[in-house]
């Protein structure tokens, strides 16, 4: 049970997606302008790398590991996992449409999304069990999701703020997004 | 080599084939039921999933527009190519559909404002605003830091040299970025469809006028207009909230005018008769000058009785692209405007001008058709989408005293007046007697002297100042010689062979209990007076009687209806006007009229009909200018209204009050403070 709590806190805080491994950048930037926004791009990625990486996991156990052909693993990923999220989007839009309109635009958003390829690919490198494939993906989108709102938090200030011109937009992004990883290097003696 | 080559391009390919083969089983399992047309309405759009429209990609703002949560032109990208190419899908006219345009709510930037403090921090309105709201006296002012400006996309905001955001209508797009920035939330989006269904809230910026007006017009705006020489807009802002102004410029007994601030320092802009002006101008160029149509909508709405309130809320309701038929029991439409309203104050010509102009707006009126004789409420809830019912107060209230049933020269106030419109001329005696304080009781002394009585009474049991009836009125009856006797009330009427002689009545005394005077009889104290006619005109009430048991009524005998929406206990049915308040005013009648008007338009979509959460049920209190601004005085007097002369008056049915001609019309509307709540026009002083 240590281990997972170990586990977790390290994918979270110490080898934060975002913020330390620089993996899902685009979304960082793209959908960080509005804490509300944030919160469902994030529910979405949550729900989408727990999913993809079990299956992506599976199919390197019972498929390319038994027919030698581990050197497609990236694009055998890049399918499994664009299948999988347009056959999550036509579930949940039947099932629930209350979810499917929070989640909205954000699923297709992320089927491309490098975090989560990313995250599948370290479950496989760091050589890990299903139970922690399963928790290390789940606790690696959380810290997606932490960094995003966080961000988010920071930039619906900036808003408010009189910021020099040339600051103005990404660039302040950027400057903010630094700053932020420099204060998530100080968890790397957590652990 | 080629063969692992081989293997690997196999496996893939499975992989690829078994994806898509689970794909398409999968979209066929979980197929959900879509209207083709939102198929056909995303291939319309312009396909960029940019979310400017407030839609989760262009797949959900088609099925909002499928749904009617939104308009054709929704995509803001396409602009007015994509909305034509909507519009044709969903089959609806593109050029009936009126973009909403960002408006603001205050007219005074922080320079011309009454301010509390200055503030010099972050030049951006939402953090201003963190500062006790900004430093200006008022709470919603406009803070003229220019969030706004910044958050508009399109270039259509710039700061004006008064400090205010300057919209420019024709690069306005209506997207809301403006309306959602403002932390006041006075930048917003305003239509004729919007400004018709909307309520006032007590977080607006109102004047004094505006906020104290049942009908809740914006005054400040057609005065303005007046003083500018544009006196289309000034009609057009009246009837988006009143579409009486011809009735309401003659017989409205103006409150606003009470409320005005200028009254505070000398006399009151004259904006009863700047409404009429407005509204004669319209008449004399005998064109109709309508709000924006709405497409039809399809949905139909019963109204029972043409009384202002019936057509108010047919007009309106009409306005929003319903199809509504008006129900009259009486020959002619009008209500009590045509049977309670002699013709010295309003003749029956220009009433009927303005009835054609609710007809021009696409509403129906069928006469001679009562409820409960011709039709059933029962009915109508079937037949219509909902019922508006404005059967009005026609019941009078009896005097109840000895021998009131007993002489035919004993009548009520309605039915007498019933007559003079339809026309007949009765005879009478030398000695009329009124009975009563309202304006009914006015209407019928001041017509009586018109049908050449020698002597006209007035019996009141208050005194003069708690007549119910409209001060000019009283002094306009006394002017054209109705006697008054305050302080009396009548307790018998005495004749000889079916003829009414005398009338007695017991003097009264008033005691003050706090609030309005109570009338007590001083005993023993009893007049007597001689009498050829007596009109009772001492209050009426609606008659319930068509309607039994269906609807709930107050302990009044008036119908119970919720409060800014006009329903009753029966969901598809909605009442207002005097049928709801009892006696009451046109102007209340056509409040109740939009009121229900906007209420029945959100139920017949599904929307949520309550009032808004800062609904503002009575006009707040003004207490004077405050901060110790001063009003300073004009050169100009409050123009003089004219009249004909009395001795035409006291003999002819003609109307009494002229309208103001153009030149006086601009110099009293130059009068006008422009008030906010807070903030006026030429104050004398900036900092309390």
């Amino acid at each position: 049970m240590t281990e997972y709590l170990l586990l977790f806190i390290s994918a979270v805080f110490v080898n934060n997606i975002l913020l330390a491994q620089f993996l899902g950048n685009c979304p960082f930037i793209g959908v960080s302008n509005k804490v509300s926004t944030a919160l469902g791009m994030a529910m979405a990625v949550v729900f989408v790398i727990t999913i993809s990486s079990m299956f992506t996991w599976m199919s390197v156990k019972y498929l390319l590991i038994p027919l030698e052909l581990e050197y497609l693993q990236t694009i055998a990923f890049i399918l499994i996992i664009a299948t999988l999220v347009q056959f999550v989007e036509i579930f949940i839009q039947k099932v629930s449409p209350t979810l499917f309109r929070t989640l909205g635009i954000y699923l297709p958003l992320i089927t491309t999304n490098c975090a989560v390829l990313g995250v599948s690919i370290i479950n496989i490198r760091n050589e890990y069990d299903f139970m922690h494939t399963l928790v290390h993906s789940f606790s690696a989108a959380v810290g997606f999701g932490l960094a995003l709102v966080l961000f988010a938090g920071i930039r619906e200030r900036h808003a408010l703020c009189d910021i020099p011109k040339p600051l103005r937009g990404t660039s302040l992004a950027l400057i903010t997004a630094g700053l932020l990883a420099l204060t998530f290097s100080a968890f790397k003696g957590l652990l | 080599m080629l063969m692992s080559i081989a293997i690997a391009a196999g496996i893939m390919g499975a992989i690829g084939v078994f994806s898509a083969a689970f794909l398409g089983v999968a979209g066929k399992v979980f197929a959900i039921v879509r209207d083709p047309k939102v198929d056909e309405l995303e291939e319309a759009l312009v396909g960029a999933n940019c979310g400017a429209c407030g839609y989760s990609g262009c797949a959900a703002a088609a099925q909002a527009v499928v749904e009617g949560r939104a308009k054709v032109n929704v995509c803001l990208l396409g602009g007015a190519e994509t909305a034509e190419r909507a519009a044709e899908v969903m089959g609806v006219d593109v050029t009936a559909e009126e973009t909403p345009v960002a408006t603001l709510g205050c007219n005074y930037g922080v320079d011309n404002a009454h301010l509390l403090f200055d503030y010099r921090g972050i030049k951006d309105c939402r953090a201003a605003a963190m500062v006790l709201g900004g430093g200006k006296v008022c709470a919603m002012g406009c803070l003229g830091l220019g969030t706004c400006v910044r958050a508009c996309n399109f270039g259509a905001l710039r700061l004006g040299d008064n400090g205010l955001p300057v919209v420019d209508k024709d690069k306005c797009i209506a997207c809301g970025a403006c309306e959602a920035s403002c932390p006041k939330g006075i930048i917003k989006l305003s239509s004729t469809q919007l400004r018709i269904a909307h309520q006032q809230e007590s977080t607006e910026c109102l004047a004094p006028c505006e906020a104290t007006c049942p009908a809740q017009i914006d005054i400040p705006l057609y005065i303005r207009s007046i003083a500018e020489g544009d006196y289309r807009q000034a009609i057009t802002t009246i009837k988006e909230h009143n579409p009486f102004p011809l009735v309401c410029g003659r017989v409205c007994p103006h409150p606003c005018e009470a409320a005005c601030r200028r009254g505070d320092h000398d006399e009151p802009i004259a904006i009863n008769p700047l409404k009429r002006f407005a509204a004669d101008y319209e008449m004399n160029l005998n064109e109709r000058i309508l709000p924006n149509r709405a497409p039809s909508t399809g949905k139909k709405i019963a109204v029972v009785g043409s009384g202002p309130s019936g057509l108010t809320c047919a007009y309106y309701l009409s306005a929003r692209g319903h199809e509504v038929k008006v129900f009259e029991a009486m020959p002619k439409p009008g209500g009590m405007l045509r049977y309670g309203i002699p013709d010295y104050r309003l003749p029956q010509s220009v009433l009927d001008w303005e009835i054609g102009g609710v007809e021009a707006m696409g509403v129906e009126i069928q006469c001679n058709t009562a409820l409960g004789k011709d039709i059933s409420l029962e009915q109508l809830e079937e037949e219509y989408d909902a019922v508006y019912l404005a059967m009005g107060a026609w019941k009078s209230r009896a005097m109840r005293i000895e021998g009131e049933d007993d002489y035919p020269e004993i009548e009520s106030g309605i039915a007498f007046l019933e007559k003079l419109a339809k026309g007949e001329r009765p005879e009478l005696g030398d000695e009329v007697v009124i009975v009563g304080g309202g304006n009914t009781a006015m209407d019928c002394a001041r017509s009586s002297l018109r049908l050449g009585a020698a002597n006209v009474y007035l019996l009141y049991r208050r005194s003069r100042a708690e007549m119910p009836a409209a001060v000019h009125e009283v002094n306009d009856g006394e002017f054209e010689g109705i006697q008054y006797h305050f302080l009396s009330a009548p307790i018998r009427a005495v004749g000889t062979d079916n003829s009414l002689r005398s009338l007695e009545f017991q003097r009264m005394r008033l005691e003050d209990h706090g609030g309005r005077p109570k009338p007590v009889p001083i005993e023993g104290d009893i007049g007597n007076m001689k009498v050829t006619n007596l009109i009772a005109a001492i209050g009426q009430g609606p008659d319930l009687t068509a309607l039994g048991t269906m609807v709930d009524a107050t302990k009044w005998e008036t119908v119970l209806t919720e409060i800014g929406t006009c329903q009753t206990n029966r969901e598809k049915t909605f009442a207002g006007g005097d049928f709801a308040r009892g006696g009451a005013t046109v102007v209340e009648g056509v409040r109740d009229g939009r009121d229900g008007a906007r209420a029945i338009h959100l139920f017949l979509n599904g929307e949520d009909m309550n009032v808004p959460e800062n609904y503002l049920a009575k006009p707040p209190k003004f207490t004077g200018v405050k901060g110790g601004f001063e009003v300073l005085p004009t050169d100009t007097p409050r123009v003089e209204v004219p009249v004909i002369e009395k001795s035409e008056r006291v003999s002819t049915f003609a109307e009494v009050e002229i309208t103001l001609n153009e030149e006086q019309a601009k110099q009293e509307a130059a009068r006008c403070l422009q008030c906010g709540e807070v903030c006026f026009k030429g104050h004398r002083g900036k900092r309390s």
